[in-house]
């Protein structure tokens, strides 16, 4: 079985943003492996320790910072890593960022392209499905349950108010949601073992972006609240105010 | 002449209402570039002529797919999107709107934005939350079509009298297919598709406590549940009421917040929602920062006194 992760290094969720030209003032922000990917990675793992056979290969299109995520993805037991480099990398838009990986899956084997469901920067829950699309090959997004066996798999996901049950053939790709497994973390063996595996760095052209960012700004503020009292002797008041002040009741 | 696609979603023959508002969003843009609106459904179901028209659709196809294929949905899509000369492409920004939006641009050789929640017709720009809401980024897609995602609750549906004109398509094979669907939340609607949630943290204390918050549900029709990260996890309440930077993004008119902190992921999650009610017995606790109304005190029991009270006007 025959691997592709795709990881991206983003801002921690606890980050604090500030923005200068449209963009995120990287100064002083944590960066880490995006969740979702250590769900992508974990899976990997466990469908090649399963088969017995085959190799992962860790992806990411990013400035050359990102390779201390791969490092880490490589420590959790990854076999290869591939540094897609360009210091544009961080900013690309997620149709821009599909092009750019698919073209560097071409020529690779594979059976199956492990994604998270979302980046936590810009959030656009669309690389997975969009790379897929350009290979030609089918997607399941969101996935929450994964079986592999005999050339297909079944996948489980969560959609509003329901779950689906779905199957592919493979080659597949697959975007990993949060309850689909609980990600190892990096031994120290395993963080001795990765300073020998393979990480190369690849040079990378971005082309012409797909969607340009004509302005970024902080959300608006929130109008003052107020506290209407204390304890259930305060509902009454509550009440009216919802029904006759906001009208939402 | 160009126009306006909406790709419209619906689950097991009937039309999801989500679908309604990206109609509205459309009606816009057509109105603005004086082009018209054709509503496409991917899969078939039983669409009414006058509520799509009034919605703001002037045309709609219904293709004749047995099920839901999100790559056969997207071929159809794209297809028709080309043969109907469309420049915007709007969906819903739902687990399947999402998934298509991405496929869609990208068998369009076109960029997408995911997740909108404002668009300019007359500059052709889409706004949308990154870094989890902490920003919100206004973007212009380079590219013949602009194709796009709108999240809930954002838009509205036009509200004007039109029947809209309805004919057949066909549809695109598709290689994955939808195999079963099970419902799961018991009658209440999903907590990213309410209009009115209630939903509770750490602070209920324990699952038993629960009660509680669905009796102030049952006093407010079409109210859903939610529940921070903490509750999740001590596997108190299922992950799909999970709202939050890891689990759903919401912006009902009402979300009343009982025994949450108001940590930044929780936050990130319904920070956009139009009336914040917290419910904290700590008033120094953050989410009071953010709330519309608070009531410092025990939930225990404020909510009984609130589902009392909520039931006293029948709604
Ligand atoms: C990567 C990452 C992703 C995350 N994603 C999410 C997410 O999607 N959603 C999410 O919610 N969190 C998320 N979190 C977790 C988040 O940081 C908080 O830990 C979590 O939201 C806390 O939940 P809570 O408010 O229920 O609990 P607590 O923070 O423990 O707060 C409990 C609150 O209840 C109050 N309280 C206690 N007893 C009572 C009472 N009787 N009556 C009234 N009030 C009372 C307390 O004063 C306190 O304010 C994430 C964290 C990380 C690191
Ligand atoms: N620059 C990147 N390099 C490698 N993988 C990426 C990159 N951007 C996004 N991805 C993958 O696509 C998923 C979804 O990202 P997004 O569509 O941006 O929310 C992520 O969880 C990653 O698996």
């Amino acid at each position: 079985m025959n691997i592709i992760s795709f990881v991206k290094r983003v801002p921690a969720t606890t980050a604090n943003v500030a923005i200068v030209d449209n963009k995120l003032n990287p100064e002083g922000v944590e960066f880490v492996l995006n969740p979702y990917d250590e769900f992508a990675v974990e899976e990997s793992l466990a469908i090649k320790e399963a088969a017995g056979a085959g190799s992962v290969t860790a992806i990411s299109f990013g400035a050359g910072e990102a390779q201390k995520e791969l490092r880490t993805v490589l420590a959790m037991g990854a076999d290869a890593a591939v540094l897609l480099a360009n210091p544009a990398a961080p900013e690309a838009d997620g149709a821009t960022t599909a092009r750019v990986l698919a073209e560097n899956c071409k020529g690779r084997e594979f059976d199956l392209l492990m994604f998270g469901k979302q980046a936590v920067d810009r959030d656009q829950h669309g690389v997975g499905p969009a790379v897929a699309t350009l290979l030609g090959v089918p997607c399941i997004t969101e996935v929450v349950k994964l079986e592999v066996a005999e050339g297909k798999v079944i996948a489980e996901r969560e959609i509003e108010g329901a779950r689906e049950i779905i199957e592919a053939s493979l080659p597949c790709a697959i975007t990993c949601q949060k309850g689909l497994n609980t990600p190892r973390f990096a031994s120290l063996r395993g963080i001795m073992a990765a300073k020998k595996k393979p990480l190369e760095v690849v040079d990378v052209e971005v082309g012409e972006a797909a969607v340009e960012v004509v302005a970024m700004n902080m959300p608006p503020a929130r109008p003052a609240g107020r506290i209407v009292g204390e304890g259930a002797a305060a509902v009454p008041e509550l009440v009216s105010a919802l029904r006759n002040e906001a009208k939402v009741l | 002449m160009s126009n306006i696609l909406v790709v419209l979603e619906s689950r097991e023959g009937s039309l999801r209402a989500a679908s309604l508002e990206a109609l509205g969003a459309a009606r816009t843009f057509a109105d603005q570039r004086g082009s018209s609106v054709i509503a496409l459904a991917t899969e078939k179901c039983e669409l009414d002529a006058s509520l799509l028209g009034g919605a703001g659709a002037d045309k709609v196809l219904i293709a004749d797919a047995a099920g839901h294929s999100a790559d056969g949905a997207a071929a159809t899509a794209a297809r028709v999107a080309k043969e109907s000369d469309a420049t915007v492409v709007l969906l819903s920004a739902t687990v399947r709107g999402r998934d298509l939006t991405a496929r869609i641009a990208a068998l369009l050789g076109t960029g997408f934005a995911a997740d909108c929640t404002a668009a300019d017709a007359e500059a052709m720009t889409f706004t949308r939350p990154e870094f989890g809401g902490k920003a919100f980024t206004t973007i212009k897609i380079n590219g013949p079509v602009a194709v796009a995602s709108l999240r809930g609750n954002f838009f509205a549906a036009a509200g004007r009298e039109a029947s809209a004109e309805m004919s057949e398509v066909a549809s695109e094979a598709g290689v994955s297919m939808v195999t079963e669907i099970s419902s799961q939340t018991g009658g209440r609607p999903d907590v990213s598709e309410a209009t009115k949630v209630v939903a509770g943290g750490r602070g209920m204390g324990e699952a038993e406590n629960w009660s509680m918050i669905e009796a102030v549900a049952d006093a407010i029709p079409g109210c859903a549940l939610g529940a921070s990260r903490a509750v999740v996890d001590s596997g108190w309440r299922p992950h799909s009421e999970q709202v939050g930077q890891t689990g759903k993004t919401v912006a009902p008119e009402l979300y009343i917040a009982a025994g949450i902190s108001g940590a930044i992921q929780h936050l990130a999650g319904m920070n956009s929602s139009k009336v914040i009610v917290a419910i904290n017995k700590d008033a120094e606790a953050p989410i009071f920062k953010h709330a519309t109304y608070g009531i410092v005190g025990d939930a225990l029991e404020v909510l009984p006194a609130l589902a009392d009270e909520l039931k006293k006007l029948g709604l």
